[in-house]
């Protein structure tokens, strides 16, 4: 019997990946319209109403530089909810990774399989953005579909940070000190809203370590055209989040699985 | 089709599986038995390496076990203690989807699906979801989706734990079925019933190593008195230290019965004639006996 093209590649984690597509399929209208409304509302509730009262950022109405922003916030927050909630059921409560690695898959394939998940469900949240940024007419041509791969890479990193949430946690309520801790204090801290050059200096220096501005100042540059200091060092803090993130799951869910 | 030498597994400190040995050749139904926590789910884990061990070997359809721990288990079912049956789908989805994981795809698995949903009995739920399932259709799903990828070796983890009799006795029923067709079993259980029934030869393990290992049948005739005469009533104390003793090899007295282990059941069965506050049940030994014999009365938690 010949092996199938995935196994001989070694890319068996694509079937973890087929296997949560299988199931989101089946509630994928649900599942889009969640995507899209959460950064919608915040995009015309924010950029209408607040911004009514807002002057110009850098040249830009503030509801575009707010959805440069919400196009990375939507990205960050599904990766998150995947990484989190979703997995944490499926390694827990349902025990499906425990049933995957009965077969011949291994824990490194499973996270790698989540991971790569996430990722996809994040890019999917901010495709729904950019297309919203389209239609309210804040982007125009070809040049801001290039925000995609780079939506695909804030997807990757939160995912992978996400991961290790998930690998050390004990019940959900373990997530709660993640979004306060972490998640809640980022959207302030990474220039969402407003430009980081609002905050205090060392409040700003607290940001320029976080993914999520790296991913703002990617996002706005290639949507909105606003300069970008150092392109490459974003894209380099966002892969670093990336593989550190789900190089470091792997060897917890390996020990949690493991044991 | 499994041979394991000399396995030792520590947790921080403690070791749970000491010097474990033991074979399984080809179409045996092989049972490990054992009170809670005496290593039974460790040694299995190591043999499916899901679990490193300290040290030892493992064999596991002609593969050395963990270096090549994948390639085993795509030849290996696997029926877990806890039901993780995907919730997300229906049942036949449950099939294709695990299949998916040996490296089969969709087609070859939509051809095998009907023959496995008979085999669970399961014919008219295919596109049922899992929440209507009943236990025992649950756990019958999980032996099916066990044998997905067709293996010669099935391993089976408390494979009736939590069922009713009705449950049991079908699962009994497709276990001797996958026996009959010339597949490899080997079983953890709590109930020895359950293992007198279908196993060809059971270990008895105790405290991480092996204490006796034979067919069922022979343990009850070489390692223990064949009758025993439980006895309960008021006064039983008293008779179970003044007179059983001297009609029985042994005697056990635990909470309010005592437990007469005899070669002939007759003369204690005449003693017990004029004790009326008394009463009896006089059978033979079996399994549950030698195994508590072996791993004592005192409760593992």
């Amino acid at each position: 019997m010949t092996e199938p093209l995935i196994e001989r590649l070694g890319l068996r984690f694509l079937h973890v990946v087929g296997r949560n597509f299988l199931v989101w399929r089946k509630l994928m209208y649900a599942s889009m319209l969640g995507n899209m409304a959460d950064p919608m509302i915040y995009l015309v509730g924010l950029g209408f109403g607040l911004g009514a009262f807002m002057p110009s950022i850098g040249g830009m109405r503030y509801i575009s530089f707010l959805a440069g922003g919400m196009l990375c916030y939507s990205a960050m927050n599904s990766a998150t909810f995947e990484a989190l909630y979703s997995a944490f059921s499926r390694l827990k409560v349902q025990r499906t990774w425990e049933g995957i690695i009965h077969a011949p898959m291994t824990a490194a394939d499973v996270v790698l399989g989540e991971w790569i998940w996430a990722a996809l469900k994040a890019t999917l949240s901010g495709a729904a953005m950019l297309l919203a940024m389209y239609l309210l007419g804040l982007v125009h041509g070809v040049r801001p579909l290039l925000v995609m791969p780079v939506v695909l890479l804030i997807g990757l990193a939160f995912s992978g940070i996400g991961l290790i949430m998930t690998s050390l946690a004990k019940s959900y309520e373990f997530f709660i000190f993640y979004f306060t801790l972490v998640i809640t204090p980022m959207m302030f801290l990474s220039g969402v809203f407003y430009p980081r050059a609002a905050l205090p200096p060392v409040i700003q220096a607290i940001g320029a370590v976080l993914p999520l501005t790296h991913g703002a100042d990617l996002a706005r540059g290639l949507t909105l055209g606003m300069p970008i200091a150092h392109p490459w060092l974003d894209v380099l803090v966002l892969a670093a989040y990336a593989t550190c993130g789900v190089s470091l799951s792997v060897r917890l869910i390996n020990r949690r699985l493991l044991k | 089709m499994l041979q394991v030498g000399d396995l030792h597994k520590s947790y921080s400190g403690t070791e749970v599986v000491r010097g474990v040995s033991f074979s399984v050749a080809a179409g045996e139904c092989f049972g490990l038995l054992g009170p809670n926590g005496a290593g039974k789910t460790t040694t299995l884990r190591c043999c499916l390496g899901l679990t490193t061990s300290d040290s030892g070997t493992i064999t596991l359809a002609g593969l050395p076990v963990p270096a090549a721990a994948r390639a085993a288990r795509a030849r290996t079912g696997v029926c877990p203690q806890f039901d993780n049956l995907d919730p997300d789908f229906t049942v036949s989805e449950n099939l294709v989807v695990y299949g998916r994981y040996f490296g089969i795809d969709r087609r070859t698995m939509l051809g095998r699906v009907p023959r496995l949903l008979e085999f669970a009995g399961l014919e008219d739920k295919a596109g049922a979801r899992l929440d209507t399932l009943s236990g025992g259709m649950k756990r019958r799903l999980t032996l099916a989706r066990a044998l997905v990828n067709d293996p010669q070796i099935i391993f089976l983890d408390e494979p009736t734990t939590g069922l009713d009799p009705q449950a049991r006795h079908l699962i009994w029923d497709r276990l001797k079925s996958l026996a009959a067709s010339g597949r490899t079993l080997i079983l953890t259980t709590h109930f020895m019933d359950e293992a007198e029934r279908l196993c060809d030869r059971v270990a008895i393990m105790d405290r991480g190593a092996l204490i006796a290992e034979d067919a069922p049948r022979a343990l009850i005739g070489s390692r223990i008195e064949p009758h025993v005469v439980e006895i309960y009533g008021d006064g039983v104390r008293e008779f179970a230290r003044d007179i059983a003793p001297r009609h029985a090899q042994r005697v056990e007295l635990t909470g309010e019965t005592a437990f007469c282990y005899c070669r002939e059941a007759a003369p204690l069965l005449e003693a017990l004639q004029g004790q009326s506050a008394l009463r009896a049940l006089s059978r033979s030994a079996n399994l549950e006996d030698v195994f508590i014999k072996l791993t004592g009365r005192d409760i593992r938690d």
